[in-house]
């Protein structure tokens, strides 16, 4: 994108999810005007009643696909986009609510609603890139803000984001927090897990529960075998993996062969 | 400051004759997406439906069999503006269930929390998401042109509760602190003073806030609603309390399904609820108000009075003057709660999984929130049911514009669109929640 050539267009949608990574967007509350007057935000129902039409610069797509209007409908953000941002862990990983992909969806629905035919879902919730290629993601459940302003910046700015990519361990060691998986045991995902989060968890002495997602060389299923050697039972471990991004495939891997 | 003319009137609309078709396709400013059709015949309403597209997320089937813990967690994703409700609700039922006594440190500093999510909440909606529609703008981006100050004091109250959750929860959505039994982790006192002095400004600009909506021009608009909200003895309710409501309800929170239904309607994913007896009603912060004004600190109580506002109040469109009265009352909550903590002894209690049946409401910013767990000996969810304030406010919303809509219909149809919008917005509907929301369509037929 060439600076100062326009203000790009900027297009904020949302799929099967809680809202919560738009509202990290307003979150941004020192930034948040000059972000707004350095894009235009021509669609973002959440806040605004302009509802302008594309072809948008940036798109930020949150949520998973679970309907069939769904399916199309980001089909055709895709066509009108020249970059799309998916935006969270609905987004990047098909969200908890992925965790039908293992079940009859069905009897999900009809646990659920007293008239199951008023109801039209898709079987699986699936993340964005399942449907339509995206050219970068953003981790999270929710993104952190400071992720969503580096991107604006490098877009706007024509140089790379620069996303952490590397397992929340460094970010755990760099805070200088004491090793729960090794000191105590504590069934910790951050080995397998993306930093970016600022390794919170630990923090506060809470074994991390992968909501950023596994990273590009997560090994999860060696992870399960030291849970395994912790006395974690494969019910518990099967439902650790099994969480916000539970359908991301290290996870899912993971998640899979744990014996039932 | 002197409000803007009404919304709209300065848009060129088509006038109607005969009939028409009011639609909003996604309607704007609220948190999720739902859509309103409206069927108008002459000057009547033929048929008025608010659709709820957003896609079932079914949490209470994925529920089942997963840790009563986890469930802290898990339901807080059902919605990012106000996960810390959905933390409280979930874990009040499951302590509920394995009769877990909490410190009293550690309900205050929940209680802290609550008020943290309500800071946020309530200075998203008037500002972000409510107020532009009495001053006639398109959003608060627009709005910042004419009143920058004001977009600029909001945000800082926004990011005042997003820095308390930040402190007590490690983050602003979906905090990680918060767990069965208490916290994971709890705050020294001097990791909270620093709050105090951003918290005083707050007291004072929610009330500055106040007296900026009461100046707003409200339509002429009241109904006799059945206002529902938890009712404490002691204080304006947050975590625990009865469930009472205008009408003379006193029920304990596991009375609360005896007496509250749920509907499945074809048009919406979410579900409507009603009183058994007597069909729709009111909750969140008119409801809140109306029931607890008495309970409220001297400043939130001062303010509440400088505005005018004395129970009932039945107009719905002054409840943004109520959520800035609360604004204030959720600073003034917070600095007493700082003023008097010292840390637990143990940040989580000891407990013991057993098999049962555990409830819980709390008080959402947008309204009560129950949930039911039903557990098995070892721990696992069998069975669980999530009532989020905005599906017992659907159907009273739907109401509301059956009465209110007819006032209006002489207006062009963009305006009767916009007003149509703003009437739903009185409720801050939050259809994440309540699909476990908006578009408007008015349509005139020939």
């Amino acid at each position: 994108m060439k600076p100062d050539k326009h203000r790009p267009t900027v297009g904020i949608f949302k799929f099967a999810s809680c809202d919560g990574c738009q509202l990290t967007l307003l979150d941004c509350e020192d930034d948040l005007l000059a972000v707004a007057g350095a894009v235009d935000i021509r669609y973002f129902p959440e806040a605004s009643r302009n509802i302008g039409k594309g072809p948008f610069d940036i798109a930020f797509v949150e949520g998973s696909i679970t309907t069939h209007h769904d399916a199309d409908r980001i089909q055709q953000i895709r066509r009108q986009a020249r970059i799309l941002i998916a935006l969270g862990a609905c987004a990047t990983a098909g969200g908890i609510q992925a965790l039908r992909n293992w079940h009859d969806s069905g009897e999900y629905v009809r646990q659920v609603y007293a008239k199951p035919d008023y109801i039209s879902t898709l079987k699986t919730s699936t993340p964005v890139a399942e449907h339509v290629p995206i050219d970068y993601e953003l981790r999270g459940c929710p993104v952190q803000k400071t992720h969503f302003l580096e991107i604006v910046c490098a877009l706007l700015t024509g140089r790379r984001p620069q996303l952490p990519s590397a397992s929340l361990c460094i970010e755990c060691k760099r805070k200088g927090n004491t090793c729960l998986l090794v000191a105590s045991s504590e069934p910790c995902l951050g080995p397998a897990t993306q930093a970016g989060c600022g390794a919170i968890c630990p923090a506060m002495g809470r074994a991390c529960y992968g909501c950023f997602g596994p990273h590009e060389n997560a090994n999860a299923p060696a992870l399960a075998k030291r849970f395994r050697e912790d006395g974690m039972s494969e019910p518990d471990l099967q439902r650790a993996f099994r969480t916000y991004n539970a359908w991301a495939w290290q996870f899912r891997k993971a998640s899979e062969e744990v014996e039932t | 400051m002197k409000p803007a003319a009404p919304p709209v009137a300065a848009q060129s609309g088509q006038a109607h004759a005969g009939s028409a078709r009011v639609t909003v396709e996604t309607i704007a400013r609220i948190e999720g997406e739902g859509a309103l059709h409206v069927r108008l015949k002459g000057e009547r309403i033929q048929d008025l439906r608010l659709e709820i597209p957003e896609p079932p997320r079914l949490f209470e089937a994925f529920l089942r069999g997963r840790r009563a813990e986890e469930a802290v967690d898990i339901t807080a994703r059902i919605c990012g503006i106000c996960p810390v409700a959905y933390q409280m609700s979930a874990a009040h039922a499951i302590e509920r269930a394995w009769g877990i006594a909490i410190d009293p440190q550690v309900r205050a500093l929940r209680r802290l929390l609550y008020c943290a999510e309500w800071i946020e909440s309530h200075a998203l909606h008037i500002y972000f998401l409510h107020a532009p529609d009495f001053l006639g703008y398109q959003d608060a981006f627009e709005m910042a042109a004419k009143y920058r100050p004001e977009v600029e004091r909001a945000l800082r109250l926004k990011k005042l509760g997003n820095t308390i959750m930040r402190v007590l929860g490690g983050r602003e959505i979906h905090p990680v602190s918060l767990r069965v039994g208490g916290f994971h982790h709890v705050p020294s006192k001097r990791d909270l003073q620093p709050l105090l002095e951003e918290l005083k400004w707050g007291l004072e600009a929610a009330c500055e806030t106040a007296r900026l909506v009461n100046t707003f021009p409200f339509p002429n608009f009241q109904l006799d609603y059945e206002f529902v909200a938890l009712w404490h003895p002691d204080e304006y309710p947050l975590n625990e309390g009865r469930i009472a409501s205008s009408l003379g309800l006193d029920l304990d929170v596991e009375a609360f399904e005896e007496h509250f239904l749920e509907q499945h309607v074809r048009h919406s994913n979410a579900l409507h609820s009603v009183l058994r007896e007597r069909g729709s009603y009111h909750v969140g912060p008119l409801a809140r108000f109306n029931l607890n004004c008495g309970k409220l600190p001297p400043r939130a109580r001062e303010v509440a009075r400088e505005c005018g506002l004395e129970p009932p109040v039945r107009n719905p469109f002054r409840s943004i003057v109520v959520r800035a009265v609360e604004l204030a009352f959720a600073c003034e909550e917070s600095l007493r709660l700082i003023g008097g903590y010292e840390p637990p002894a143990r940040p989580c209690a000891p407990y013991q999984r057993r098999a049962g049946t555990g409830v819980a409401a709390t008080e959402a910013p947008r309204g009560l929130l129950f949930h039911r767990y039903t557990i098995d000996e070892t721990g696992l969810i069998l069975s669980s049911k999530i009532v989020p304030p905005t599906a017992q406010n659907l159907k009273r919303i739907e109401d509301d514009l059956w009465g209110y809509l007819p006032q209006i219909l002489d207006a062009p149809v963009e305006e009767i669109t916009w007003r149509a919008e703003q009437a739903i917005r009185n409720y801050d509907p939050c259809i994440s929640c309540a699909t476990h929301f908006l578009k408007v369509r008015v349509t005139h037929e020939e």
